[in-house]
């Protein structure tokens, strides 16, 4: 169905190509998923199916992309538009219509669809993405999972038998991300559509796939195979495979189920060694509604913000409906949540960007609203979900040396804490060339050289690929290990297993649960990550913790 | 409601408050307009526009008021109170600086300003009430170019708004006030840089969906619309110049362009057939549409008929100072257009639900069934109170699902 001949990708003034000698052959009806690094070139790789690269892109293709026997070099993507889907990262930044449905009959209308089809295709479409609920509503009232099904259906109506996503759930709550990755798998089984798709969290994608294509980045060889055993030496897996990998398990189990079956023997041996949280005794029943702060066993330091009957949100509705919370210094504290709980509102309002409807805040003792800009950076520390935002320099160095003069820091300090996060990055870049990973750094040196007591960052595990988010936990446990307090958004529970001491969940605008990360997760079918679903009922987080007690083990014998 | 019937309704009421200076029937009008927005605007972004029309308005009349006082044409009357006058030079004689400030001139400025904002109302009347999307889609095919870079600019405005806000919240966090040369020059680049990356973004979400797609011309084809397309630009030109100018000779009038016209129409027919595009659900043109349009006539014409009889009745009397006259034709003319706001069905509310409260329906029951589930025995059994999770069962789709294992041996996870 999809076919690279010898594909390469140089982007216009890059030294060395993005891709080089690609040979790939997807063949129809497969479900196959991209992994690689960030900025490896997994969406130059799906761009090219339709020829968005490199007509949109700029840059030189070599070889030859084929789909359906029709050349991409031959017509522009318009004309693959009944053959091929393509959904970007941003689906809010793809709507070209104002509701749910024009924005599904779009592509119909430029298709020429006769207007009988068009009315039964999209009845079709908005029951297969459980969208009739809201059909007639604005686009940008709705939330992220269900703009991203939009984003999907709006490309399906034109019934096109090639379907490619870029990080479809990368914004989603789990929850969101079980819909739409449901909705992708009845397609690839009901209607058999060839389905291409780049993710970064792949435990929740790898256990649909029929194939795994590795784009490896650093100009190696892209290749393809099986999930299982093309994971067996990925450069990404996620963390069952790792814990198959450590185990020696085979074949390599992709899902918690497989895994499962075969780590009787493994839960065993850990049953006889100290797992860091074995729920030895029933701990008391923290975090109940308004039960904050209950949580006896976690050593305390001194609360850095108190935020107590908070009431916030847009206009006349409130997100947060009379929140509680105390955030403790040299603690890292993870705030989750279903998309739109009020997790962003809470770190703006903590920030001191909007003044609360009603209820109090303070971050040692003042409240952040009222302090002026200079003094409530010394305080609070805020990275955006789009950390670009603080970014306006036209380089590295002069957004380093600008920081600097605006904390009132030592000349280079910014730099300084540049490298220490993320090692050296070159300093002539634009901000924007840099990786995902890199620029989060950049903007969290920005933020922290004013030394803030509290730093809040809004998703900040979103395009980051496995590795970048390992140091990036790096990064917040020796924050928290100054004494800083730490307080992340997040959806992404495998971050929250490894990094965070704390766990808040917010649901309705309130405190929902509030106790140590370990038992706020493991206890939640939802927010459980995999080793823990695997290990269950120890209370095992990562593959790190279960491989280094069993070294501990080794060496104790 | 089609949209291009409340353009044209606004055009309507926009033409009967050009020929009148009338404060009472401008009074009228504004008020009439403002109570078709009030009864059948939407909650879309662009329904809360009336408002800023109104303040636009307001403001023409302060305005046009205070020039007057200090610029206008110093005209008889009873004196007000007396402005320094500025001695200007034989040469600049016509200009008037300050002086005496009469009734009449400030009542003649607040006037002619008034009928300025009723005009800018019914135009903002016609904003609000009609959706810009849809306008866009009547737009005639072969001008599909035209409404792209419009579509285009539509998504982008509101968006780069918000980018701006956010941009703001951004420098504060960096503790720089967002004042000054530098402060705007820290607030542009972010927001411009943002809206360009989003346009490429959208236009290649539009040419990947389809957008500019072509049927594959005939050379013959093309040789013809582009001609006719030229050749009637030049006659519709020397057309319009003939029949304005009176020297011009009479067979270079209106033959020219009425051929010019026609040329146009055949090229663009024939350039509009490459175009292979269908309309989903079009906007129907139905009696309500005729209605509103009539009306919008109605107001017009009435102030026309008046007009033409009775003069007077339209101006603001100024010698002698008087109350304005109360036309009745104009009165209800302008009253009928009340029926807009009866006749046109209610606009369905595309934007209500704004705060994810009316999230789809399955995903609020799914959790509304599982708190009870999940909450119950959290209250009494070890470890703290668990978020509800989606129960498999009243997850709509996860029957379907060939492999979910991560629900389902979650679930099996004893608490």
């Amino acid at each position: 169905m999809i076919r690279f001949d010898n594909v390469s990708v140089t982007y216009s003034g890059a030294s060395s190509p993005v891709l080089s000698g690609v040979d790939l052959v997807i063949g129809e009806g497969e479900m196959c998923l991209v992994v690689g690094p960030s900025g490896s070139g997994k969406s130059t790789l799906l761009r090219a199916v339709n020829g968005l690269v490199p007509r949109f892109s700029g840059g030189r293709l070599d070889g030859r992309v084929t789909v359906n026997g029709r050349s991409t070099a031959d017509e522009p993507p318009r004309q693959f538009a009944d053959l091929i889907g393509y959904v970007g990262q941003d689906p809010a930044a793809g709507f070209v219509t104002d509701t749910v449905e024009d924005e599904l009959a779009y592509v119909m209308e430029n298709l020429g669809t006769d207007p009988q089809v068009m009315r039964r295709r999209v009845e079709d479409v908005l029951d297969l993405l459980s969208l009739h609920d809201v059909r007639r509503r604005a686009l940008t009232t709705l939330s992220g999972g269900q703009q991203q099904r939009v984003a999907i259906g709006s490309v399906l109506t034109a019934s096109p038998r090639v379907l490619v996503l870029d990080e479809p759930t990368s914004a989603l709550d789990p929850a969101a991300a079980e819909d739409v990755l449901a909705a992708l798998a009845r397609l690839v089984h009901d209607i058999g559509v060839t389905v291409l798709v780049a993710e970064h969290r792949l435990e929740r994608v790898v256990q649909f796939a029929d194939r795994v294509v590795v784009v490896p980045g650093d100009g190696r060889q892209v290749r393809s195979g099986a999930p299982a055993d093309v994971l067996r030496d990925a450069p990404v897996a996620p963390p069952v495979v790792e814990l198959g990998r450590l185990e020696g398990w085979d074949p390599l189990p992709l899902s918690v189920r497989d895994a499962r079956r075969m780590a009787g023997p493994l839960r065993e041996r850990l049953q006889l060694l100290t797992a860091p949280g074995i729920l030895t005794e029933p701990t008391p029943a923290v975090g109940a509604v308004g039960a904050v702060g209950a949580v006896g066993a976690v050593a305390r330091g001194t609360a850095v913000a108190e935020v107590s009957g908070l009431v916030a949100g847009y206009g006349s509705h409130a997100v947060l409906d009379g929140l509680d919370l105390v955030v403790y210094a040299g603690e890292v504290t993870a705030v989750m949540g279903r998309n739109g709980a009020g997790k962003s509102t809470l770190l703006a309002q903590l920030a001191g960007l909007r003044a609360p409807l009603r209820g109090s805040i303070r971050v040692q003792g003042d409240d952040p609203h009222r302090l002026d800009g200079r003094e409530a950076r010394c305080r609070v520390g805020f990275v955006p979900q789009d950390p670009s935002l603080l970014l306006y320099h036209q380089t590295v160095a002069a957004e380093c040396a600008a920081a600097d003069v605006e904390a009132a820091a030592a000349q280079g300090d910014t730099a300084r804490l540049l490298t220490r996060l993320v090692g050296p990055v070159d300093p002539h870049l634009h901000p924007r060339d840099l990786s995902e990973g890199q620029r989060l750094a950049l903007a969290l040196a920005v933020v922290l050289v004013a030394g803030p007591g509290l730093v809040l960052l809004d998703e900040p595990t979103r395009g980051l690929d496995y590795g970048a988010k390992e140091s990036l936990g790096a990064v917040l446990a020796g924050l928290a290990a100054e004494g800083r307090a730490v307080v992340l958004a997040t959806h992404d529970v495998e971050v929250v297993a490894s990094v965070a001491d704390r766990a808040v969940v917010l649901a309705d605008g309130e405190v929902v649960a509030d106790g140590p990360a370990r038992d706020v997760v493991t206890h939640s079918p939802v927010f459980a990550p995999q080793v823990a679903k695997v290990l269950a009922p120890q209370a095992w987080l990562t593959v790190d913790e279960v491989a280094g007690a069993l070294v501990d083990a080794e060496v104790a014998r | 409601m089609h949209p291009l019937a409340w353009w044209l309704w606004a055009v309507g009421m926009a033409a009967a408050a050009m020929r009148t200076t009338n404060p009472l029937v401008l009074g009228l009008l504004i008020v009439v307009v403002g109570w078709v927005v009030a009864a059948r605007r939407t909650d879309a972004p662009w329904g809360r526009s009336f408002s800023l029309a109104l303040r636009l308005g307001a403001f023409i009349v302060v305005l046009r008021v205070v020039l007057a006082a200090l610029f206008g044409l110093r005209i008889p009357g009873t004196v007000l109170f007396t402005l320094p006058a500025a001695e200007l030079p034989e040469w600049a004689a016509g200009v008037n600086i300050g002086g005496a400030v009469t009734v009449q001139m400030l009542l003649g400025a607040a006037a002619e300003g008034l009928r300025l904002a009723a005009i800018v109302a019914a135009f903002g009347a016609a904003n609000s009430l009609a959706n810009p999307y849809r306008l866009l889609r009547t737009m005639p095919s072969v001008l599909y170019e035209i409404g792209v870079a419009l579509t285009v600019a539509l998504a982008i405005v509101p968006q780069t708004v918000l980018t701006a806000g956010r941009v703001r919240e951004a420098r504060r966090l960096r503790g720089r006030a967002v004042r000054g040369l530098r402060g705007l020059r820290g607030l542009a680049m972010p927001v411009l840089e943002g809206a360009l990356e989003r346009s490429v973004d959208l236009a290649a979400s539009m040419d990947a969906r389809g957008y500019g797609r072509r049927r594959q011309a005939t050379g013959a084809a093309v040789v013809v619309s582009t001609v006719a397309l030229m050749v009637g630009i030049v006659g519709v030109g020397v057309g319009v110049y003939a029949v304005l100018d009176v020297g011009a000779p009479d067979v270079a009038g209106l033959p020219v362009l009425s051929v010019g016209v026609a040329l146009l129409a055949v090229g663009m027919v024939v350039s509009g057939r490459r175009v292979d595009r269908s309309r989903y659900r079009p906007d129907p043109w139905r009696m309500a549409e005729f209605a509103v349009v009539a009306l919008g006539m109605v107001s017009a014409v009435s102030v026309a008929v008046v007009g033409s009889v009775d003069p007077d009745a339209l101006t603001m009397p100024l010698y002698p100072l008087g109350w304005p006259a109360v036309p009745p034709l104009a009165v209800v003319g302008i009253t009928a257009s009340v029926l807009a706001g009866i006749v046109t069905p209610l606009p369905v509310m595309t934007y209500s639900g704004l705060d994810h409260a009316a999230a789809p329906a399955s995903r609020e029951a799914s959790v509304g069934s599982a708190t009870t589930a999940v909450r119950a025995p959290a209250a009494h059994g070890p470890g703290p109170a668990v978020h509800p999770a989606p129960a498999p069962a009243a997850h709509p789709t996860a029957a379907t699902i060939p492999a979910t294992p991560g629900v389902t041996a979650a679930g099996q996870v004893p608490a």
